[in-house]
């Protein structure tokens, strides 16, 4: 393999691993958010209760979120080197911006968020919380701005040496692509952190552990997936409509198009011979894909074979990820609407299939955030800034073995905190939301220092009572 | 003032830069240098308060690296095309070491068993990230390869014994730093641990420093003119003169001096290091083959984000400055007192 193929699997393997704790922790630093806001309110201990539960697994996505995210604001220069010397005019103000509005504020109030519950005062702390929730969706709007540049480029122009320069920073930023991806994937970090939430409290339910707290946030997390679920296939399907207007050979790849086609059918399965140049096995719908692309019976779509193949995306992984992603946010809607089925028949927290069901959804949302985003990526090549300069072009000087040695670094490594994570997280999520300490063995320090409950904070010494809390349930 | 800024764009930019570095240096030095002396440190309660106390502002004062990085690719693209991949292997063998050490803040704390992980994977994390950035260093004042207006060497042209000299000699200075915080933040037995290991950390970073300054005027011809030419010698004597008051000071007040002395003057220290190094590098982005005004972005880029640095930067800090506010004072460890005797029960305040 060259430098570029390891180039990409690298920045692949890299991003991909990032992606997953932006999407739990964009909807999570909500949730804590809504859960401090109503324990605030309300003064009912249940979410508190809900909300230090949580608090703990935010906290190890979050800091999982910034140590992987550093790499890849290092890695666009060390691997992308060729890239960032075209494109740094434009995109070195989006990051920067990134840094400073996103970057700092959650950095700036996720100690308070995390460690000063006893601290500051109760409405303080649904500030904070809010300060970092916010933080977080300033991070998504930046990078988002920017890899929608990189998909549908407007409001530079490239020199005769391939040098982008600024003419219009409101059309840099508002691209033709960035409403919809923006929302698209907002939304869908909103929706998996839904299931995560009704996946975990179902385990509960279904153990009769913690049943009042899990009650309230499986309600809640159906309620929210209830909304989402259809909201996110309708705009999924203004995005796909926008890529087809804007990146009709990435829309191509995801329908499996070879022949620009008037009335297409829809290819519900089919195995892409790129080789051919068409698609074996395929099994069709006839001008179904006409209807949801062109709202219309005969309406005219663009195939691959309009560009040369050395133009076309690879076909199968473009083709079978849209599969997956958009499979997915069928069974999350079909979830959603069981779960208001049993809810009308007063059935939601008893039906043990249902909180079967619920706990296999967990990490759905995962896996079509990764499909969804290997679509919209590797359906762009083989362009990394789309029509204007290509990935080949776009690498680093730096060797092969190089690379190929920080690959292996970067595998290795992101797996074992992967387990770790999974480790740490699967036992806390498994204590579930208890509001006795967690329970942690003695530890026996070097001096034998009781370490037993550990795991919680004590309330300040002059903080009010709380109902629920250890040491009034003990008193 | 408008007028003048723009007359003199890159020097405002570069001196941004610097200020990006210098603050990412002192906030970050001081929670690698607590992860620096986290092994020598004698009791595992010591270990429990000295992860306490950089908790709550480790993750802001890292954010300076990648407020670093991204200045850098905005105002001076140049410097961050042709560094990154330049350094390839210090900058992606520091970013395993960041995440290691990162990730063992929240694991450690939820760890039962196998805690001596963590405790490795925390300091080892922090040594090694020192290591890297001095390896960084020592190839900056040696100069990069660099043809076509691209990065022109091998994966190994960074190595250098002046980089590994820059290496300890930051591993001292963080650890000089993080000595600092801790005799600020904690009291009895960890506190004394700190003013213990101060004394090792000043001596090596005063020798490091010397051994550096001394070697790079050797061995690099631009910084020996640079320095000893007349009449800069005359101008920027006080530099190593200051630097050498800052570290008899340091020496004599580790024991008796107020609580907050050693480590407001270890930040001194530490800006007079990158201040000879200014000095030393001035006025290159890339040492020797691309200056701050070669290596700038386009206006139009420069004015979008000034706007962004003039109005939140300020905020920034001061909401920054907050957080440490807010952790004031002495660091309590969640299961109470770290002075208490061996093996006793929780105080009575907090059950």
């Amino acid at each position: 393999m060259d430098a570029v193929a390891f180039a990409r699997l690298q920045f692949a393997f890299t991003v991909g691993f990032h992606i997953l704790w932006p999407t739990l922790t964009i909807g999570l630093a909500w949730f804590v958010t809504c859960l401090s806001a109503l324990w605030w309110r309300t003064g009912k201990p249940v979410y508190r209760q809900l909300m230090r539960f949580w608090m703990r697994i935010f906290a190890l996505g979050f800091g999982m979120g910034v140590v992987t995210g550093i790499v890849l604001s290092y890695e666009i220069g060390t691997n992308w080197a060729g890239f960032s010397r075209s494109a740094s005019n434009v995109l070195g103000p989006l990051f920067l911006y990134e840094t400073l509005t996103a970057f700092f504020l959650e950095a700036g109030f996720i100690g308070i968020m995390l460690f000063g519950e006893g601290r500051v005062s109760k409405g303080a702390h649904v500030f904070a919380s809010l300060m970092v929730s916010v933080g977080a969706l300033f991070s998504a709007t930046w990078i988002i701005a920017a890899n929608s540049w990189m998909q549908t480029p407007a409001g530079a122009v490239a020199d005769a040496d391939g040098i982008f320069h600024v003419v219009n920073w409101w059309d840099v930023v508002f691209t033709a692509s960035f409403p919809y991806r923006l929302a698209h994937m907002v939304c869908a970090s909103f929706l998996t952190v839904s299931f995560v939430v009704a996946g975990v409290s179902a385990f509960h339910l279904w153990r009769g552990r913690q049943v009042k707290a899990s009650r309230t946030a499986f309600s809640m997390a159906l309620w929210m997936a209830l909304v989402l679920a259809p909201t996110q296939i309708a705009l999924g399907d203004l995005h796909g409509r926008n890529t087809l207007e804007h990146q009709p050979i990435k829309l191509a790849a995801m329908e499996g198009l070879w022949e620009t086609t008037k009335g297409p059918a829809m290819t519900l399965i089919a195995w892409p011979d790129m080789a051919a140049q068409k698609n074996l096995y395929a099994l069709d719908i006839p001008h179904l894909a006409s209807l949801y692309l062109t709202h219309s019976w005969d309406g005219e779509v663009e195939g691959l074979k309009a560009v040369p193949p050395a133009d076309q995306p690879n076909v199968p992984v473009v083709f079978f990820a849209f599969r997956i992603m958009a499979g997915i946010g069928m069974v999350l809607l079909g979830t959603a609407m069981t779960g208001l089925v049993l809810r009308l028949r007063h059935r939601l927290f008893e039906t043990r299939w249902f909180l079967g069901l619920a706990m296999a959804t967990t990490p759905l949302g995962f896996i079509a955030v990764i499909a969804g985003w290997t679509v919209t990526e590797a359906g762009r090549q083989p362009w990394v800034i789309y029509g204007q300069l290509r990935t080949a072009d776009a690498v680093a000087p730096v060797s092969a073995g190089a690379v190929g040695a920080s690959l292996i670094g970067f595998f290795l490594l992101y797996n074992v905190l992967m387990l770790t994570f999974l480790w740490f997280a699967g036992r806390a999520a498994i204590a579930g939301p208890t509001d006795l300490p967690m329970p942690v063995e003695t530890h026996p320090g070097l001096d034998g220092t009781n370490m037993s409950g550990r795991a919680t904070l004590p309330p300040a010494p002059n903080a009010p009572a709380l109902p629920g809390a250890p040491h009034a349930a003990g008193a | 003032m408008i007028a003048f800024l723009t007359a003199h764009i890159a020097l405002v930019f570069a001196a941004l830069a610097v200020f990006c570095v210098v603050v990412y240096v002192l906030a970050d030095g001081l929670d690698l240098g607590v992860g620096i002396l986290f092994l020598a440190a004698p009791r595992d309660a010591d270990r429990d308060v000295m992860m306490a106390s950089i908790e709550p502002v480790w993750d802001g004062n890292e954010t300076w690296l990648v407020a670093g990085g991204t200045l850098l690719l905005a105002a001076f693209p140049a410097g961050y095309y042709i560094l990154l991949p330049a350094f390839y292997l210090p900058i992606v063998t520091m970013l395993f070491a960041l995440i290691l050490r990162g990730v063992a803040f929240g694991f450690r704390l939820q760890a039962t068993r196998f805690r001596f992980v963590w405790d490795l994977a925390f300091a080892g994390g922090s040594i090694l990230a020192a290591l890297c950035q001095g390896l960084i260093l020592g190839g900056l004042i040696d100069g990069v390869p660099v043809a076509d207006g691209m990065f022109a060497g091998g994966p190994f042209s960074f190595l250098s014994l002046l980089g590994l000299l820059c290496g300890i000699g930051l591993i001292g200075g963080y650890a000089l730093i993080g000595a600092g915080w801790l005799i600020l933040k904690t009291e009895g037995r960890t506190q004394i641990f700190a003013r213990e290991i101060a004394h090792a950390a000043l001596i090596l970073v005063a020798v490091m420093m010397l051994v550096v300054s001394g070697w790079s005027a050797l061995t690099v011809p631009e910084v020996a003119a640079r320095w000893f030419s007349l009449p800069n010698i005359v101008l920027l004597a006080p530099v190593p003169l200051v630097t050498l008051a800052v570290i008899v000071a340091l020496w004599r007040g580790i024991w008796t001096g107020g609580e907050k002395r050693t480590f407001a003057l270890a930040l001194v220290l530490f800006a007079l290091g990158l201040i000879g190094l200014v000095v030393s590098l001035w006025p290159y982005v890339v040492p020797r083959a691309v200056t701050v005004w070669d290596g700038l972005a386009d206006p139009q880029s420069l004015t979008f984000i000034s706007f962004g640095l003039a109005v939140v930067l300020p905020v920034v800090l001061a909401y920054q400055a907050h957080a440490y506010w807010v952790f004031r004072g002495k660091t309590l460890t969640e299961h109470g007192a770290y002075d208490a005797p061996d093996g006793a029960a929780r105080p009575e305040s907090l059950s």
